[in-house]
Order: C-alpha cells, then sequence, then structure tokens
C-alpha cells in the first residue's frame, strides 16, 4: 500500500485544438504534505491541477487520486472521490447569490443531513478558523478580495477534506492578506491532517510554506525538490523563475518575425 | 472563379445550418438531462419558489403597468371601430378576447423575456464566467440540478400567472376607458364578456399558449446561460441572444398554436 494521495505517472494531455499542454508528466504528493506546482501563466500547471481534480481524464498514462484511478471513475464515482477533496479556486468563486454564512453552509446542507443548528455551529467554527466570523452575514459583494479568499477557504474545508487543492491562491492580494492566506493554507494542512496542492506562480512566497515542490515549463517537469534545495539549485530556469529575471531560458521576446521587417525597414 | 465564388457560398450556408442543428441537439440533450436530474429542484421546492420570486414578484410591475396600459388602449382602438357598426357595446367582448386569446401570453411573454430571461441567462452566465459553476461541480454537486433546474422551472410556474395577471389587468384597463372615461353601460360591458368568452375554447387555449410560452423562453434562458462563453462578451452575447430567440420562438410558436386551435368559430 502507497502512502501516496496522488500519483500522476507519464501523464500527457492536449486540448482539442490539439495543443499539447502537458508531456509525460509524473509526481507523486505524499499523505501530509503540501506541495506546490509552480511555473509561468500557461504553462500547464492548472491543466494538471485539473487532471488531478478529476475535471479532466489524462490522454496518456494515469492518475490515481485518493486510491483511485481518475479514468475509471463514472459519475456517482466521481463525486463520492470529490467530496473527500476541497478546491480553493483563483477569485474565491463564492456563490454571490448566497451570503457567506450560506456558502460555507453549502456543502453540509447539500451533503449531510445534518440540522441547522450543527451546521451553524460547524459554520461558526470554520469561520472561526479563517477569523471572519463577524461577516458571516455579509454577502459576497461586500468582501474585500482577501477576504473573499479566506471564506471560499473555510468553505473549502467545510467537510473537512483529505486533499485540498490551491488554483493560485495568492494572486491578487496585498501583503497582509497575502500572509494571513499564506499561514492559514499551512495552518490549516497541518492541523486538519491533509494532503494539500499549490499552484502558484508567485514562487518566492509559495516557497516559504511548501514541503516541496514542482516546476514545470512548457507542460513538463524542468525540477523538484525540497524549496532549500530548488533555491541553491542553479538550474537555469528555476534560477530565471525564483529571481524574476526578463531573459533566460524564457525568452523575453515571444517568437516574431524579424523586428526589422515588422518595422518596413527592408524589404522583407 | 465563379465557381468557387459559388462554392464558398454553399460551405457557408453549409457550415451555419450544421452548426445551428448541432447547437439544438444540444439544446434538446440540455433539456432532457435537465428534467431528468429536477428532483431536487422539485423536492427541496423552497429553492425554486426563490427563483419563482426572482422570475416571477419581481417581473409583477412592468407585467402590470403594461397589461393596464395595453388594456386601456385596447379600449380606445376598439370603441373607435365598434361604434361605427353600433356595437360599442361589446367593447368588453372584444377586449377580454384579444387579450385572454393572443395579447395576454405574447405579450407577457416578450416581457418575461427580456426582464426575466435576460437576467436568468446573465446570472448563470456570470456564475460560469467566475467559476461559481466549476466550483460547484468540484463541491460534488451537479450545478444542472442545483442552479438550472430551480431557475427552468420558477420560470415555467411564473410564466402562465404573469400572463393571466397581465390579462386581468389589460381587462380592468378597458372597462375604466370604456365605461368609466367613454361611458358604455357598465352592465353590458360586463355581461356581454360573460356571454361571449368560452372557458374552454378562450381561457384554457389562453393558457396553454402562456404555458408553452414559459417553456420556450425557460428553456432558451438557461440554455443560452449554461451555453455562454465564460467572458464578459461571451455573457453579453448570450443574453442578447436569450431576448432575440426567445422573442422570435414566441411568435412563431403563437402562429402555430393558433393554427392547431383555429376552429373557424365552428366549435360552439
Amino acid at each position: 500500500m502507497s502512502n501516496a494521495v496522488v500519483e500522476i505517472e507519464n501523464v500527457s494531455f492536449g486540448y482539442q485544438s490539439g495543443q499539447r499542454v502537458l508531456h509525460e508528466v509524473s509526481m507523486r504528493v505524499p499523505r501530509g504534505g503540501l506541495v506546490g506546482i509552480m511555473g509561468q501563466s500557461g504553462c500547464g500547471k492548472t491543466t494538471l491541477l485539473r487532471i488531478i481534480g478529476a475535471a479532466r481524464l489524462p490522454g496518456e498514462g494515469s492518475a490515481r487520486v485518493l486510491g483511485v484511478l481518475t479514468s475509471e471513475l463514472d459519475g456517482d464515482a466521481l463525486y463520492a472521490l470529490r467530496r473527500k477533496m476541497g478546491m480553493l479556486f483563483q477569485f474565491g468563486a463564492l456563490f454571490t447569490d448566497m451570503s457567506v454564512y450560506d456558502n460555507v453552509a453549502f456543502q453540509m446542507r447539500e451533503h449531510t443531513g445534518l440540522s441547522e443548528e450543527l451546521i451553524h455551529d460547524l459554520v461558526m467554527m470554520k469561520l472561526q478558523a479563517v477569523g471572519l466570523r463577524g461577516v458571516a452575514r455579509r454577502m459576497p459583494s461586500e468582501l474585500s478580495g482577501g477576504m473573499a479568499r479566506r471564506v471560499a477557504l473555510a468553505r473549502a474545508i467545510a467537510l473537512d477534506p483529505q486533499l485540498m487543492l490551491y488554483d493560485e491562491p495568492f494572486t491578487g492580494l496585498d501583503p497582509i492578506s497575502f500572509g494571513v492566506i499564506a499561514r492559514l493554507i499551512r495552518s490549516l494542512n497541518d492541523s486538519l491532517g491533509a494532503t494539500s496542492i499549490i499552484v502558484s506562480h508567485d514562487v518566492k512566497e509559495a516557497l516559504e510554506i511548501v514541503d516541496y515542490c514542482y516546476f514545470v515549463a512548457d507542460g513538463r517537469i524542468v525540477a523538484e525538490g525540497a524549496p532549500d534545495a530548488v533555491r541553491h539549485s542553479g538550474e537555469p530556469f528555476v534560477e530565471q523563475f525564483v529571481h524574476g529575471k526578463a531573459d533566460g531560458p524564457v525568452p523575453f521576446h515571444y517568437r516574431a518575425p524579424a523586428y526589422a521587417a515588422d518595422l518596413e525597414l527592408e524589404s522583407a | 472563379m465563379v465557381e468557387s465564388i459559388v462554392r464558398g457560398f454553399f460551405e457557408r450556408v453549409g457550415r451555419g445550418v450544421t452548426a445551428r442543428m448541432w447547437q439544438l441537439g444540444y439544446g434538446a440533450r440540455f433539456l432532457f438531462y435537465l428534467v431528468l436530474h429536477s428532483g431536487t429542484a422539485l423536492r427541496r421546492f423552497r429553492i425554486t419558489l426563490r427563483e419563482v420570486y426572482y422570475a416571477g414578484v419581481l417581473s409583477l410591475v412592468i407585467i402590470l403597468v403594461s397589461g393596464l396600459f395595453v388594456g386601456m388602449v385596447l379600449g380606445l382602438q376598439g370603441y373607435e371601430t365598434l361604434q361605427r357598426f353600433g356595437a360599442s357595446e361589446s367593447l368588453g367582448v372584444l377586449v377580454a378576447l384579444s387579450l385572454v386569446r393572443e395579447l395576454g401570453p405574447v405579450v407577457a411573454g416578450l416581457l418575461f423575456a427580456s426582464r426575466a430571461g435576460s437576467a436568468i441567462t446573465a446570472e448563470i452566465g456570470l456564475m460560469k464566467a467566475t467559476e461559481q459553476i466549476s466550483a460547484m461541480e468540484m463541491m460534488a454537486v451537479d450545478p444542472i440540478a442545483r442552479v438550472v433546474a430551480p431557475r427552468f422551472w420558477g420560470g415555467v410556474i411564473s410564466m402562465p400567472l404573469l400572463a393571466a395577471l397581465f390579462s386581468a389587468m389589460g381587462i380592468f384597463g378597458g372597462y375604466i376607458v370604456g365605461v368609466e372615461l367613454i361611458g358604455i353601460d357598465r352592465g353590458a360591458f360586463w355581461s356581454q364578456m360573460q356571454a361571449a368568452v368560452d372557458v374552454r375554447e378562450d381561457i384554457l387555449n389562453g393558457v396553454i399558449k402562456s404555458v408553452v410560452f414559459g417553456l420556450a423562453v425557460s428553456w432558451i434562458a438557461v440554455f443560452e446561460g449554461y451555453d455562454a462563453a465564460p467572458t464578459a462578451e461571451g455573457v453579453s452575447r448570450a443574453t442578447t441572444r436569450t431576448v432575440v430567440t426567445s422573442s422570435l420562438a414566441i411568435l412563431a410558436l403563437d402562429f402555430v398554436l393558433t393554427a392547431l386551435m383555429f376552429t373557424g368559430g365552428n366549435a360552439r
């Protein structure tokens, strides 16, 4: 019996347009781990997260999540698997027609037969965990971006998931909200005993909290390791990425015809 | 040269027709799935009732005011024509039959499509654009059962009620103009109406029309919302399509239904 919660083996994936997004990616997330998947926008890391969340099936290779192969799931088994997962979306994706309280209570009402009294207590505990019990009666439109993200986090952990997925949890946050979210992710991971996967391009910040990380470029894993090892690996891509250099293995210029030709300085 | 233009033309037409047929098939399958998964919406009726409030109750003002004015205009125009034949006392019949058989369902349907249908499309489209639909799927809740079906049934329930209120308000408008303003005999206005309007031939047929329009508009509205491209532009296009397609569908269905119900006056 393997100790891994997520095992991705030689997964390749392409969308219908024919563009190939992932090439033979393999990765392993141990139980209780907090693992980062990092890379530029458009490198395929969100697709990888979708494959782990079983929203997409691997074209080739296999994805085993919480002990089941995602390609063998039918509708009911898929929903059964997802009940054990929580996902934090990039901008929270709170239900805008419900109050904060109802958002957090949503899954409890849909999936459990708990009484409203019990749900009330549970919702308050989840909101307390993210420090936002005070806004329970507000609507999502009355929250700041950072608060919305924290409420979404409370909603994602509503049913104490075994696996938490975070899609760009830090995007667009001010430094204070950012620190709060980062600390919450770490402490929730440890206190829930859950396994977490963070997809992010905020490398420096993400490296502070993860146990292990994978760097993805052009749909391939180019580097992996513990944060300290990765920081000092000397791998040119990681070097460029961690230090935010404009030019390097990832060129500053997107493929284009010769500059002079575009400016019509010479007959092309 | 000519050949290629002709071929290009046919290719474009062919592509357009195929795309429409594909869309229609997709829409039909969507409706089928939606009806199959309506259990939640009907069992937990509070969710649907909430949509009846948004689609129905909030449309009341526009429906009632429009009904009143349409009825008052009918009163004026009808009197103008009827008094030439010395039949001005039949004004009640004219107003009631026009409203119950035609104008009630059709105009209420058009108003419903632009007031409630567009709102349903925009809401579902925006939920999709802000990942709320994906979030729901990740929480193992079927968005068609939880978001789409209640809105669909809310619309289907609201529409006949709105059409009935529209007709009632219109008859009241005709009464104000005919009896109170112009001075037709009150007894003749009501008694001739009572004698001439048949429950099955006129009222039931009108109700059937409003039910059919309600189904059509609600179906188009939820489908366009769910099918919208998840961007600001996609949602705005989908909203426009809902209003245009619903309006055309109402007018076309009205002709078909009227033709089917037409008896040439032989029924009685």
